[in-house]
């Protein structure tokens, strides 16, 4: 991918659509207050890549009245913003203030770190490696000058200054491990910390008694390293750990606050959602959400049902249709009765859903905490059993101590604290090149294990924005007849054939939108109609075509009779079918769980050559689809992008989702992929996989390490020297074998690369 | 050893003012866009400081 033409790149980006912002009522929800009337929010552009990007992005916002502040940060690709809550004109809508940003043809997606507050652990941890880093480093050089031989005065006075600085280093940097150690044991466990801390304060212990004593040996420096070394490991560890998230709350707040209910003296009073009561007659303006289940009275509209079924196409309802709590009424006014309360209703079953899905992930164990689980009884053991040998065989309580405490800090899990870190820090970083964000390092260890692979349909495999299929068929009058009479609608099918015809002016004169029908008009003394067959249709208006449902409709007419028929799909996601065909013959197994009609997805199936799939399903029914699996045996990866996908996201091993997705689901799931291509799953797996082979090799290396050194420390040749040496090397070639991931990895999935230029390649011919 | 006197000293200070200097530029937010600083340098629009 080369810099840098920003139309150009961002074209790429297909699935977001050049410049596609969220809706703002979405941008508001992921703002959060800064408390002095201002507030702030981030958005992810994975499309920037130099400095002339920063300046198109923080220049096209420069001119608004009420951004205060807009900030590209390069390196996390992200956009952040400070805007005032009230303008001069009332409240400030996000959207209408960000829309130079869509001038500017970078896709940008909403970025809702989970709870963005400062991270004030992994502060206290990058002090604590500064704090730790200067002593080892200052005691190191005593301790040289020491090894070089110090005549004996000099010596002690060498000791006594590296205790100065030791001690308040190992207690301000050593307090994490001291306080972690301190509640396993209270909990009556050993971990990892314990005999961290057991060797860093005996080590420091000895050495003191040694300096009192004018001893010749000391292990400040040790000591000192030992802490260092894990503090990096440690700090690493805790950037890979994912944060609590707040998928559900997020969730819950897509349920409205309250509606407008008719009283049975046709009065009218705006009551709490969770006071609605079944039998209420609730009326609903278009742009308002459906507070509970119901029954529609009177009224007809499209109703966005994406967070059912999780398609975009809309559906039309009149009088007598269920509606579900949650969809958004888009076109005209509704009066529905309440079939349910909020609490038995739609949405509250998806939060009950998330909620009971969420237990299922805290089950896995991270491979570190396996490790520690047999090493440190394994560690004390060995220390303890060389203590009595040596008081055994000598009977010196001082030199035995000495041999307990060298054996302790030789097999000190230095490399094993590293191993897994930093395999981790720069496979997330390779994947960030890759596009694809990780949010919990222990996603990766899980993602190396699937052996299923389950994807949604709508968003996932395909883009989720219909295409006109058959624009050469119709002549280019009719289209731009058409395109110019639905420009006035927000109606998906709308802009899609707006698009298509190429962005014409809208038609200038009288224009009806008929909800659930289409728009009319009447030019000269014809009057026209762009709709649905039913309505532009008139009385020929039957549905004949053959095998019909797999594509949308819109019907032009004049005067009833149908001048042209415009066919839509949903385009497939780029790289879509070669991600699916190189998954397959990995041997993935493949399925698709869709909440969308069975031709529809049957078709896409046989498209891509997915033999399973499942279609018609509740969020419930996929949830299930997994825990079957799961029964089964099987680790399965769900890669999906809706609402109604989301307690399939937290219910599977691991999860992705499509930066485009919902809110919702972006929040539950363990990988974001930001480009539109498909490619970034079996990415993904690759970079997975190959860090799981790498974790291993870690780890048989930092136990190599171990089955050398410690026969030479229980043996009582371990001088601070050896040591020293010795562990700074283990470390050291732990993380040299974690970054040939950089390199390595680079090679390996050159392929997989070359198959998402293509991809690109396809998105941009689509988008010209 | 007389020379180590003040020596050791110097080398602690300079030593605690590399430190002092790291948690500075950590807390001013240096190291938060790594990437994007070096591009900014290149920017002749404005030569300010951003607020």
């Amino acid at each position: 991918m080369s810099c840098c033409a920003p139309g150009t790149e961002a074209a790429i980006e297909l699935a977001g659509g050049p410049g596609d912002l969220p809706p703002s009522e979405e941008l508001m929800l992921a703002s959060r207050s800064l408390g002095d009337g201002c507030r702030q929010i981030d958005l992810s552009v994975p499309g920037v890549h130099c400095g002339a990007c920063i300046t198109t992005l923080e220049g096209a916002l420069a001119g608004q009245p009420d951004i205060v502040r807009a900030r590209v940060n390069l390196s996390t690709r992200r956009l952040s913003i400070v805007f005032r809550e009230a303008g001069e004109g009332g409240p400030v809508d996000p959207r209408a203030m960000l829309a130079p940003l869509s001038g500017t043809g970078y896709a940008i997606h909403l970025f809702t770190p989970g709870e963005e507050e400062v991270d004030l652990e992994l502060q206290g941890l990058i002090r604590a490696v500064a704090v730790s880093g200067f002593a080892a480093a200052n005691i190191m050089l005593l301790s040289v000058s020491v090894w070089s031989g110090a005549d004996h005065a000099t010596r002690d006075l060498f000791h006594w200054i590296s205790a100065m600085i030791a001690a308040p280093a190992l207690v301000y940097a050593g307090r994490f491990f001291y306080l972690s150690a301190w509640n396993a044991l209270k909990h009556g466990r050993t971990n990892m910390d314990v005999p961290i801390a057991l060797a860093v304060t005996l080590s420091y212990g000895m050495s003191v008694y040694e300096t009192i004593h004018h001893g010749a040996h000391a292990w400040f420096d040790a000591s000192v390293t030992l802490l260092f070394f894990l503090l990096i490991g440690r700090t690493l560890d805790h950037l890979m750990r994912g944060r609590a998230r707040s998928a559900i709350s997020g969730l819950a707040r897509l349920m409205p606050r309250g509606a407008m209910v008719e009283l049975h003296d046709g009065q009218r009073e705006y009551r709490p959602t969770g006071d609605l009561k079944p039998g209420d007659r609730i009326l609903i303006a278009a742009g308002e959400r459906i507070p509970v289940d119901g029954v529609v009275e009177t009224g007809s509209s499209d109703l966005d049902c994406s967070l059912v079924n999780g398609e975009s196409a809309p559906l039309a309802v009149a009088a007598g249709t269920a509606v579900q709590g949650g969809t958004l009424n888009l076109t005209g006014a509704l009066t529905i009765t309440a079939m349910a309360s909020a609490r038995e209703s739609f949405l509250a079953d998806v939060i009950a859903l998330m909620e009971a899905a969420e237990g299922g992930r805290a089950r896995y164990r991270r491979i570190a905490d396996r490790a520690a689980r047999y090493y440190s009884p394994a560690v004390h053991l060995l220390a303890l059993l060389s203590f009595i040998g040596w008081m055994l065989v000598e009977g010196d309580i001082q030199h035995a101590m000495l041999i307990a405490v060298s054996v302790l800090i030789i097999t000190c899990p230095c490399a094993l604290g590293l191993a897994v870190p930093v395999v981790q820090v720069v496979a997330a970083g390779r994947l960030f090149e890759g596009g694809v964000m990780v949010k919990d390092g222990s996603a990766m260890e899980r993602l190396a294990e699937i052996d299923t692979v389950l994807f949604d349909k709508t968003g996932t495999l395909t883009i989720g924005k219909p295409r006109l299929v058959n624009g050469g068929d119709v002549s280019p009058d009719l289209l731009s007849r058409a395109a110019s009479l639905a420009a006035g609608s927000r109606h998906p099918l709308s802009i899609a054939l707006h698009a298509a015809a190429g962005h014409p002016a809208g038609y200038s004169g009288t224009l009806r939108e008929i909800p659930g029908g289409g728009m009319e008009a009447a030019i000269g003394s014809d009057l026209w109609r762009l709709g649905s067959r039913a309505f532009a249709g008139g009385a020929g208006g039957v549905d004949d075509r053959p095998g019909g449902q797999a594509f949308s409709e819109v019907v032009l007419s004049r005067n009833g009779t149908i001048e042209a028929i415009f066919l839509f799909e949903d385009q497939l996601r780029p790289g879509a079918a070669k991600t699916v065909e190189a998954l397959s013959a990995e041997g993935f197994d493949l399925a698709i769980v869709s909440g969308d009609r069975a031709p529809v997805v049957e078709g896409l199936a046989q498209r891509l050559g997915i033999a399973r799939w499942f279609a018609g399903l509740s969020p419930r029914g996929k949830t299930e689809t997994i825990e079957d699996a799961r029964g089964h045996g099987h680790r399965v990866l769900m890669v999906g992008d809706g609402i109604n996908d989301a307690p399939a996201l937290r219910a599977a091993h691991v999860s992705m989702a499509p930066a485009t997705a919902a809110d919702v689901g972006r929040q539950a799931a363990d990988f974001v992929f930001m480009h539109a291509d498909l490619g970034a799953v079996s990415h993904a797996i690759a970079v997975s996989r190959r860090a799981g082979r790498l974790i291993r090799q870690n780890f048989a290396l930092a136990i190599g390490y171990n089955v050398i050194a410690v026969p030479v420390a229980i043996l009582g040749h371990a001088t601070p020297l050896v040591a020293a040496v010795a562990m700074s090397t283990s470390s050291i070639v732990v993380i040299v074998n974690a970054l040939r991931l950089k390199g390595l990895g680079r090679r390996r999935v050159k392929g997989q690369e070359a198959g998402a230029q293509q991809g690109f390649a396809v998105g941009r011919e689509r988008a010209a | 050893m007389n020379t180590l006197v003040y020596l050791i000293p110097i080398a602690l200070f300079l030593g605690g003012l590399g430190l002092f200097a790291f948690l500075w530029s950590l807390k001013s937010g240096q190291y938060d866009d790594l990437e994007g600083a070096g591009w900014r340098v290149l920017d002749d629009q404005d030569d300010r400081p951003k607020p």
